[in-house]
């Protein structure tokens, strides 16, 4: 029993090994390779490190988000006090704030620079209004939302004071949607990749693989060393795609912390995380190996000895 | 040990190697394969190794007829065969230890051991402290004796070698040959394919003669004219040598 599993890791040690010193055997064919895999990578997972950047940024603007529900002229105080707190309650809101209409039309006329114009009307023409911050930023989350306030018979009119924060979000959702679609051609392109040149050392090492088959090789040990190596491929491509990401990263921390300045506000690039980088890691060893299992079960199968 | 039935052999672009051929090698003895080029020498001792398989009749290697291994099942029975080709089939990126080691890694024995039967080996092919050598530098004779110690590491019952001195001078290939009769000596059966009717005579074991796909001729002598014919003996050839004489 502890025979067997000690022979079954030290096997398993010694395709690591050796798959690691054919790599380091043809550095610059073998650098190519990861390059290319690592170029591929690179392009889904840095598309994700700027959705999230984007993301954490519009997450910052959520104030931008607020609905304001202006409510019909009849609607007195009391009765909007009570719907402030009956919305309120929802679950898809977080809070809501009751705007008088005095306040509103005070606030007005210190910040238009229209106060004498204003003056010149005998009734104030605003209406009682509610701030409603909404608990769900998803887009339709928010489209529901504003139905149902709307919907409520005692309002006048919802608006969503910036519909381009909405618009900021469905283009996120899209970018999402492709960054999705991106990564898995990607994946598949990996695969192919790394396919075609365990296919390639498997040519090279026919003569091996004759020799191995001759002296009694079962499949699985004969194809171990390929799996390997497709591991060893993907895994050295994904660390290569961190590093990438991590670069250009670093190019863009000076130009984004200028345009922060502007804003007078602070800004921190988020890089990749410590749980992407290691589903990034694990994702291109998983496809190093799925890419040489499926070399090798092709290609094996047709070299006997003869 | 190795049995023959009424062996066929059709290749896929219709050349038939092996015609009828039947024989039987028993646990222990050693025989040579003759005949011209094409007789189907090299056919005979694939079937041996499963690398390839009869059209017709059975092939029984170790007690089993080869029919019943099934492709998942033929890795476990090639390694109770050692084999030994002309081109030796050295890996050429490993060195003299790893390629004798290589039956033995697959069978799966612990780094000690192997260390030890691959030493044993090296030592019995008089190779021994070459273990660390590059295949690539050793003389042509000394890289067969490589292959010979790669063939027996693994001390398989059964050792087949085509043409094992079909690269060597004569002296080397008499040396390899007394290697060779050496394991047979500790009860490996050995059946070897030769063009060299000088050596076979020379040594003096059973020889089966191969021509065009069937046995001419299974005796003593190199060339067949003591020998007698197992399945239609031929009156002109059964005469007083028609028994072994070792036997
Ligand atoms: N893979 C193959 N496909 C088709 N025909 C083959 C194949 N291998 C061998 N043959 C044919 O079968 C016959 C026997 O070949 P084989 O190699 O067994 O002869 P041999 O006795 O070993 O000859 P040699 O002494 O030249 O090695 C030959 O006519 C050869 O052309
Ligand atoms: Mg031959």
């Amino acid at each position: 029993m502890i025979e067997a599993a000690a022979r079954y890791f030290r096997l398993h040690a010694q395709n690591l090994s050796g798959a690691v010193s054919r790599l380091l055997r043809y550095p610059l064919g073998s650098l190519l390779t990861v390059l290319v895999i690592a170029i591929a990578l690179a392009l889904p997972a840095g598309m994700r490190v700027f959705l999230a950047n984007v993301g954490a940024l519009s997450g910052s603007w959520e104030g931008a988000a607020d609905f304001t529900v202006y409510l019909d002229d009849a609607v007195s105080e009391e009765r909007a006090r009570e719907l402030a707190s009956e919305i309120a309650t929802r679950a898809d809101v977080d809070q809501v704030e009751f705007i008088n209409r005095a306040d509103a039309l005070e606030e007005f006329r210190s910040q238009s620079g229209f106060g004498e114009a204003l003056d010149a009307l005998e009734d104030n023409p605003l209406p009682h209004a509610l701030v409603v911050r909404p608990g769900q930023t998803a887009v339709n989350a928010m489209e529901t939302l504003a139905e149902s306030l709307d919907a409520l018979g005692e309002t006048a009119l919802v608006q969503l004071d910036t519909e381009w924060v909405a618009r900021l979000r469905a283009m996120l959702e899209l970018v999402e949607r492709t960054v999705d679609i991106v990564s898995a051609l990607v994946a598949l392109a990996v695969v192919l990749v790394i396919g075609n040149t365990i296919r390639l050392e498997i040519n090279n090492r026919s003569t091996e693989i004759e020799v191995m088959k001759l002296v009694g090789g079962s499949d699985g040990f004969i194809r171990r060393p390929f799996l390997y190596l497709g591991f060893c491929y993907g895994l050295a491509g994904a660390l290569v795609a961190a590093l990438l990401v991590a670069a250009a990263l670093a190019l863009l921390e000076a130009p984004v912390r200028a345009l922060a300045e502007l804003y007078a506000s602070v800004y921190t690039l988020m890089g990749l995380g410590r749980r992407d980088t290691l589903v990034l890691l694990g994702g291109g060893a998983a496809l190093g190996w799925a890419g040489a299992w499926i070399a090798s079960a092709r290609h094996l199968r047709a070299i006997e000895p003869t | 040990m190795i049995r023959f039935e009424d062996v066929y052999k059709r290749y896929p672009n219709g050349r038939e190697a092996l015609s009828g051929i039947s024989f039987a090698l028993e646990r222990g003895e050693m025989a040579f394969l003759t005949g011209p080029s094409g007789a189907g020498k090299s056919t005979l001792l694939k079937l041996v190794a499963l690398i390839e398989r009869p059209t017709r009749g059975a092939v029984i290697v170790n007690s089993r007829n080869t029919a019943g291994v099934s492709r998942r099942r033929i890795p476990g029975f090639r390694r109770r065969i050692g084999v030994v080709f002309q081109d030796h089939k050295l890996l050429h990126d490993r060195s003299v230890f790893e390629n004798v080691a290589l039956p033995l890694v697959i069978a799966g024995f612990a780094p000690r051991e192997t260390g030890r039967r691959v030493r044993a080996a090296l030592d019995q092919v008089g190779l021994r402290g070459r273990e660390q050598h590059e295949p690539i530098t050793l003389s042509t004779g000394e890289q067969q004796r490589v292959g010979i110690a790669r063939a027996v590491a693994s001390r398989p019952d059964v050792v087949i070698a085509d043409e094992p001195t079909g690269n060597l001078d004569p002296e080397l290939s008499l040396e390899i040959m007394r290697l060779l009769e050496r394991f047979n000596d500790v009860g490996v059966t050995l059946l070897i394919a030769t063009h060299d009717l000088k050596l076979v005579e020379h040594l003096g074991h059973r020889t089966i003669r191969l021509v065009a796909g069937e046995i001419s001729a299974d005796g003593f002598a190199a060339d067949g004219s003591a020998a007698r014919r197992p399945a239609t003996p031929d009156p002109t050839l059964t005469g007083r040598h028609g028994t072994r004489y070792r036997d």
